[in-house]
């Protein structure tokens, strides 16, 4: 019985320690260059930061369709998005609208 | 009106095409090419601060504000390339013609107020981009000479490409 609880408490606790080393937040790069966003990364989940860095000659944004980031990109600047969902996340560049993606989150 | 001032240039810019191609006629230097470039460049700057200083509507002044920004980073760099190769930009009849399309443009719009000019400006935005890339496309990059410029006008037509779409896109809106 009270090996029970232990087990109980033990369980119940688990929860609250951190995650093991495995399932930590990733970070991926997207580089946006000559007008497009570069390659998106293959392995995302959901709490995982993309680091975008612009490499182009001119402003851009990275925007989710959804809302869930806008972040604006200077000439040679760089930034960080943490990916609050899983499955698609369909985002543009707010200044051209022509260049978009899709983020897929597991 | 706007069909008249693209005609303008296209037929300046298909004149240019016609003389690089000829062995008879005058060679384009790559002095002229920057030239040309730089002034399309300008006459866009100036057609996006008119529309900055003449539309309320937020899609329109976006649009405006990004080829502003845009331009003016080309041209800027067309500017520090031409001054490392230590080549002075040269006037010719093209870039002549290109800016005085552009005036007459600009004194057209000029007449118009609201939705109308927002109309006009994204349509004739449109045209622009349209006639320069084509122009780019088929004579200004395969005429230049040297690497880095003709790498700089291959930029430049990549981020033009994108901004015809968005003005034909935006010039959808406004119908």
């Amino acid at each position: 019985m009270r090996t029970a609880m232990l087990r109980g408490a033990v369980l119940a606790a688990l929860p609250l320690l951190p995650a093991p080393a495995a399932a930590a937040s990733a970070v991926h790069t997207v580089v946006i260059d000559k007008m497009r966003f570069g390659p998106l990364p293959a392995n995302l989940r959901s709490g995982d930061v993309v680091l975008w860095v612009n490499k182009d000659l001119f402003r851009h944004s990275a925007t989710a369709r959804d809302g869930s980031f806008a972040l604006d990109l200077p000439p040679k600047s760089s930034g960080r998005t943490i990916v609050k969902r899983g499955g698609s996340i369909p985002f543009f560049c707010k200044y051209h609208p022509g260049m978009k993606g899709v983020l897929v989150s597991h | 009106m706007i069909r008249k001032s693209a005609l303008v240039a296209l037929s300046a810019l298909l004149a240019l095409g016609t003389a690089a191609a000829s062995h008879d006629g005058p060679h384009v230097s790559d002095a002229q090419i920057a030239h040309i470039a730089y002034t399309a460049g300008r006459i866009d700057i100036d057609a996006a601060k008119q529309a900055l200083a003449k539309s309320r509507n937020p899609k329109v002044r976006a649009f405006a504000e990004t080829m502003v920004r845009d331009h003016a980073a080309v041209n800027d760099q067309a500017l520090a390339l031409v001054k490392k190769l230590g080549v002075t930009p040269e006037a010719n009849p093209t870039s002549a013609a290109l800016a005085r399309g552009a005036a007459e443009k600009m004194r057209s719009l000029a007449a118009l107020k609201g939705a109308a000019f927002d109309r006009a400006y994204a349509q004739n935005e449109a045209a622009f981009h349209g006639t320069v890339n084509g122009a780019l496309e088929a004579t200004l990059i395969p005429g230049a000479s040297n690497g880095e410029l003709k790498s700089l006008l291959r930029t430049g037509l990549t981020l033009f490409r994108e901004h015809q779409g968005h003005a034909e896109h935006l010039a959808g809106q406004l119908r």
